[in-house]
């Protein structure tokens, strides 16, 4: 009978840990947790650095708010989409769930779209990476979190194909709802960014 | 010895559904994402100074503006608010970490 019941345990409780929470999403978590270190770093840097031009044209001098400020809703608006696609899957919608993967996915490219424009743009007024401090403190930070994008559309991708080769069901939904965890965190960091960065008035 | 193990399955999707019952709707979601606009569009209409003069009181607006939407998107979309309270723990301690070691930082460098 305990065997029985043991068994029952481990077939359907899935979060079966001292801490009653999954180790992959426990370890999201604390990932996340570290990530807020990585990022503090970069914004420190470039609040350090944003006004050290060497004599030349700073990135606060070009920023384009009305441009970013759509791209900040792009990114804001892909959280929703996804925090759909895991209540879809957590219904058992799984064709509805990978459209608005998909959609999460096609608005995270848009972000980065609009990211390269600007960086293009910027490039073409002269600024480059190395131009001076304030520069390089700018796209590092703001290439840092492009590319925490990026990686989050590929996580996106992989689960948009696992769904329609049929290897995402609602018993999934965990899975969606890391990835999620990882997107929404990307979408704060730019909550944060988009503030102290580019609203608020360089001295 | 079925009926010890039917009880421990049920009781087991029953916390599965307890889970899911503390996420928010769709509705919800979608009224926290308006929410979530509305202060975008607010913080935005801040940059446009010749419309209003925020004067003092920018900085401090923006800055709120943005904890609550930080707080928005935690809580809500990442479920902090329905998830067990150690996630919260492992999140705030890696930003009162960062919070606390760039503000050192800052001010060793004569930032403010």
């Amino acid at each position: 009978m305990s065997t029985a019941t043991a068994d029952t345990h481990t077939e359907h409780d899935p979060h079966a840990t001292n801490t009653g929470i999954s180790n992959t999403k426990l370890a999201m978590w604390l990932f996340l947790g570290t990530e807020c270190l990585l990022f503090g770093g970069l914004i420190s840097t470039y609040l350090l650095y944003k006004t050290r031009g060497n004599g030349k044209t700073l990135p606060t001098d070009i920023f384009d708010i009305p441009f970013t400020s759509v791209s900040s809703f792009v990114l804001l608006m892909s959280s929703l989409t996804m925090v759909l696609a895991l209540s879809a899957l957590q219904r058992g919608d799984v064709e509805r769930s990978r459209g608005w993967l998909l959609t999460t996915a096609m608005l995270g490219g848009v972000f980065v779209g609009g990211q390269v424009y600007e960086f293009t743009s910027f490039y073409r007024e002269g600024i480059g990476f190395t131009t001076n401090p304030a520069s390089s403190a700018f796209f590092t930070l703001t290439g840092f979190h492009g590319v925490h994008v990026s990686l989050g559309i590929l996580m996106l991708m992989s689960l948009v194909v696992a769904s329609m080769q049929g290897r995402l069901k609602p018993q999934n939904a965990e899975t969606v709802e890391i990835v999620g965890l990882y997107w929404h965190f990307v979408d704060i960091v730019w909550i944060f960014i988009f503030t102290v960065i580019y609203l608020i008035p360089a001295e | 010895m079925s009926e010890s193990a039917t009880d421990t399955a049920v009781g087991a999707d029953d916390t599965d559904d307890d889970d899911h019952a503390h996420h928010p709707s769709d509705a919800e979601y979608i009224k926290i994402a308006l929410v979530l606009a509305l202060i975008t569009g607010v913080e935005v209409f801040t940059y446009f100074e010749s419309v209003l003069d925020w004067g003092a009181f920018l900085i401090p607006s923006l800055m709120v503006m943005m904890v609550v939407k930080f707080w928005l998107v935690a809580r809500m979309f990442m479920h902090l608010k329905a998830d067990k309270p150690i996630l919260s723990q492992f999140f705030v301690t890696g930003i009162v970490m960062a919070v606390a070691v760039y503000m050192v930082t800052l001010l060793a460098f004569n930032f403010f």
